[in-house]
């Protein structure tokens, strides 16, 4: 299955492998934390809410007449939702069932698989798991 | 900066192995020793030792092993009545750590002594593990908590503490020192006018047997209890200590062998004496000879020395931080042992962890579990720094400037 989301990925990359050290990777990150779109208020509610230990994440999808995915998320931890806005560029607008069978691999390539490990606490492996359910629910016509 | 003459932190530090290993290619400034401390040279020498040439099962053996793991083993005992002042090694019980010893004395002095009716006192301050074996109880036995609440730098409201009391608890339960705000609590102070009022006392001395003497016959509390892990020791072992006239008072928790005196189905199973009695099962060896190790390696630095130096690394944090924006302290408690609580202005305390950690420093973040506490803060969480034997001024200085750099990235 050609699927939208591995070339995104390897956009994100590609991306990521122009920084030199990890203070310029993380600047990077919280950047794109700034820039991610406001989540809208009314789906900043607690049923939205995808708590973290530490750092707490929102998730709102929705469907459009073509079948694609569209996320809003945030984070009230700025590298977190830097990591966030990552998730959101190689997942949302894209077709849900590419959503749903998505191998994530950018993480590993950018070095910053450890921040989904469910030791970090923060809320963006749960966020992950919920974007694919979303895959799946609206994949089955939900 | 040198904390006196007698102290000589570069030559502890040497005694740890893992403080010369380095963290995404710096070298490791720790400064998580209220989560767990790191061992010296002497506990993993200990530990391997009696795994390597005394191992056997204890108290059972008439073999040479047998014999002297037993030896081993009871001598650590008697290592932790010296080092709390205990009467007696039938006050001193194995077990797994301080929570574990919280739930022992819920379980069993809990399960006799409190019932409908009934009230015990705890505060805003405590760890879960000092709030919830209480809750999982009055639960089931119907009996409520009064919790003593802060002033505002961290210290617990005395006038609470005495309207509690009016309230005729059979129990007050609180830390010795916070985890969450390195606040030093009155024990004395309190025990004794928790007594005046009828209470049996608790007291949770995770935080502060690994920073301060402690005398269980001059704090006159009937429970005090440690883990291992905290005070230079190993995971998976710590003590209770107890009145022997409450410990012997109270019925066994978990049943099997060694807390048995005799067991029969026809004329029914009598349970073994103090301590044993609550000691069912194969113990810890290993770890409770390696607490003993690391007692013994804590006085040989001296209590009253640890004490001062990390007295002089905590004032020196306090100083360093104060001087990045937006600093703003949570706990600044006039008499503090070992941790440094802080958030700064428009930061998250995850954020600021992450970014620490890339620089070789490791504190933690988050709630410290502490969530009723944090809740009545209204913060999310702290980042804590907590220090112990091994720190160094220099890398306190490391740790603010490190957190003045991390600062300006998130903001």
């Amino acid at each position: 299955m050609a699927s939208t989301i591995d070339p995104r990925q390897a956009e994100i990359a590609e991306e990521f492998a122009m920084f030199g050290d990890w203070m310029e990777k993380y600047e990077h990150i919280i950047s794109l934390g700034r820039e991610l779109a406001p989540m809208d208020p009314a789906d900043k509610v607690d049923d939205n809410l995808i708590k973290g230990c530490q750092s707490r994440v929102w998730l709102a999808a929705k469907r459009d007449d073509r079948g694609h995915v569209h996320f809003a998320a945030d984070s009230d931890a700025i590298i977190t939702k830097g990591l966030v806005a990552l998730m959101v560029r190689a997942l949302s607008d894209a077709p849900a069932a590419d959503i749903a069978g998505a191998n994530l691999t950018f993480l590993d390539e950018i070095g910053l698989h450890s921040h989904l490990s469910p030791t970090r606490s923060n809320g963006l492996q749960a966020m992950v798991k919920q974007m694919k359910l979303y895959g799946l629910a609206f994949t089955a016509g939900g | 900066m040198t904390t006196s003459s007698t102290y000589d932190v570069h030559a502890i530090r040497a005694q740890f192995p893992i403080l010369s290993r380095e963290v995404h290619g710096k070298p490791l400034a720790y400064f998580d020793s209220a989560a767990s401390a790191q061992k010296p040279q002497a506990v993993i020498d200990a530990q391997a030792r009696y795994l390597s040439h005394t191992h056997s099962n204890i108290h059972r053996g008439v073999h040479a092993l047998a014999q002297e793991a037993t030896e081993a083993y009871e001598g650590a005992r008697e290592k932790v009545r010296a080092h709390l002042g205990a009467t007696s090694t039938r006050e001193i019980l194995f077990v797994g750590g301080t929570t574990d010893g919280i739930n022992l004395v819920a379980q069993t002095w809990g399960r006799t002594n409190l019932g409908t009716g009934d009230c015990i006192v705890l505060t805003r301050m405590e760890h879960h593990s000092n709030i919830v074996p209480w809750q999982m109880l009055a639960q089931e036995r119907g009996f409520d908590i009064h919790v003593v609440e802060l002033n505002p730098d961290g210290t617990l409201d005395d006038d609470q503490f005495v309207q509690h009391l009016n309230r005729g608890p059979k129990l007050v339960a609180f830390t010795h020192v916070s985890n969450a705000l390195g606040t030093v609590n009155d024990v004395k102070r309190w025990t004794a006018a928790a007594h005046d009022a009828g209470a049996t006392v608790l007291v949770d001395g995770a935080q502060s047997v690994p920073h301060l003497a402690v005398n269980v016959q001059e704090l006159d509390v009937d429970f005090y209890t440690f883990s291992g892990h905290k005070t230079y020791g190993p995971t998976g072992i710590g003590i209770l200590y107890g009145k022997e006239a409450l410990l012997d008072a109270m019925p066994p928790w978990r049943g099997g062998g060694e807390m048995i005196g005799t067991v029969s189905f026809e004329n029914g199973t009598t349970y073994n004496e103090l301590p044993y009695k609550f000691e069912a099962g194969t113990p810890h060896i290993s770890g409770g000879i390696a607490l003993g190790a690391a007692l013994d390696w804590m006085n040989g630095v001296g209590m009253a020395s640890l004490t001062a130096h990390e007295h002089v690394l905590t004032q020196h944090a306090h100083a360093r931080l104060a001087e990045v924006d937006g600093m703003r302290f949570i706990g600044t408690a006039p008499c503090k042992a070992g941790v440094v609580s802080f958030l700064i202005d428009g930061v998250h305390p995850y954020d600021l962890g992450t970014l620490l950690d890339q620089l070789g420093i490791a504190v933690r973040t988050g709630h410290h579990c502490t969530e009723p506490l944090m809740d009545k803060l209204g913060i999310p969480g702290t980042v804590r720094a907590s220090f112990g034997a091994y720190n160094t001024v220099e890398e306190v200085d490391r740790l603010a400037e490190a957190v003045a750099r991390a600062a300006a990235m998130l903001r």
